[in-house]
């Protein structure tokens, strides 16, 4: 005899119950979070080097700087002026998870914190289901990658509030349609916020500054 | 890659209730599995036939139930599937949508055979 049991269970549960504790803890310190995310090499470590370069005086930036293998993102970020900059090697995961944030917190001040920024691994899949805490998924595509990247990672795009389409320095060297990527990405998510930048120019990126200062102090309040 | 950690962890939540239903052994785990879960069913049960060797859940066997994603308009309340990654409200044209189904990643039920 054979019986079916209910469970409704999520399979990323845990991670999902980790996750929330996180948010509740930068929430009640009024830390605004962000998870940065997209493809290797969109430009997620660039620009950070320059908000960090920009806001450092302005903005307390936590930032953890996730990789396959090496720290070598942490130590540009450090050398940015990065003050408070975690190192997060993942020795092989495609992904990072909420365990590995919340292991990481005893080390970090939170209370000289305003903004928590995770750079996650470069990969538009498998990031896109674990939840870090954050307030907002940021992803980052460059005009090197095609248009069509929304359409193609429909998972990654839906779940992000934010979208920064980056290396616009480049814009001629591509078969690139700022037209058609801002159409794919609003059909596949119509609250999309969308930055263009040139982390190499600096162009565009006064735009996302005051965002980003906007929404720190939103949270703060 | 990321379907292996998927199985994994399913592996380890179906594990744990497997241990609760002895001497009755778990011979199916039913998944539902979103469109938008970013998530593949063939590399998943790949994955979980190569872990589950050795387990009490050796003999277990996935049911994949796929599911459609539906949205809801912020705008109007209407109700509706997503087709052909069109994210946008067939009555008011708005894309302000609320997901409503499409990402699930859930263990809905096992099967218990005695
Ligand atoms: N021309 C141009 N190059 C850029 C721009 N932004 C980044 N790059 C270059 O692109 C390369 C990759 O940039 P990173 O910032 O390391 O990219 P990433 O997303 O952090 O890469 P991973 O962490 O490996 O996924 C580097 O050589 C950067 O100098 C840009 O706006 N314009
Ligand atoms: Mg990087
Ligand atoms: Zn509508």
């Amino acid at each position: 005899m054979s019986k079916t049991i209910e469970l409704k269970k999520k399979v990323l549960s845990e991670n999902d119950a980790l996750a929330a504790e996180l948010r509740a803890t930068l929430g009640e310190k009024g830390i605004f979070s962000l998870n940065f995310v997209s493809s290797p090499g969109s430009g997620k470590t660039s620009l950070l080097e320059r908000t960090l370069r920009e806001l450092k005086d302005e903005l307390n930036i936590t930032l953890v700087a996730g990789d396959v293998q090496t720290e070598n993102d942490a130590n540009r970020l450090i050398a940015a002026g990065g003050e408070q900059v975690k190192p997060l090697v993942t020795g092989g995961s495609c992904h990072l998870d909420a365990r590995m944030i919340h292991r990481l917190l005893p080390e970090i001040n939170l209370d000289n914190t305003d903004l928590f920024i995770v750079e996650n691994v470069g990969n538009l899949v498998c990031p896109s289901g674990y939840d870090l805490g954050e307030d907002m998924k940021v992803v980052l595509i460059s005009v090197t990658e095609g248009d069509d990247k929304p359409l193609k990672y429909p998972s990654m795009f839906r779940r992000s509030s934010v979208m920064v389409i980056n290396k616009i320095d480049m814009l001629e060297l591509c078969d690139f349609s700022m037209e058609r990527v801002r159409e794919n990405a609003l059909r596949i998510n119509g609250d999309l916020k969308i930055f263009e930048t040139s982390c190499r120019t600096g162009e565009g990126l006064e735009e996302w500054y005051a965002w980003l200062k906007e929404q720190v102090k939103q949270k703060k309040a | 890659m990321h379907e292996l950690s998927i199985a994994q962890s399913i592996l380890e939540i179906v594990l744990r209730e497997a241990e609760k239903q002895k001497p009755a052994r778990v011979v199916a785990v039913g998944l539902k599995i979103g469109a938008l879960s970013g998530i593949y069913a063939d590399s998943l049960e790949f994955g979980f036939d190569a872990i589950k060797k050795g387990t009490p859940l050796e003999e277990c066997r996935l049911e994949i139930e796929e599911v459609a994603i539906r949205g809801q308009c912020h705008q109007c309340g209407h109700v509706f599937d997503v087709r052909e990654l069109l994210f946008a409200c067939p009555l008011c044209a708005s894309g302000s949508i609320e997901l409503k189904h499409g990402q699930e990643l859930d263990i809905a039920y096992i099967e218990v055979d005695d």
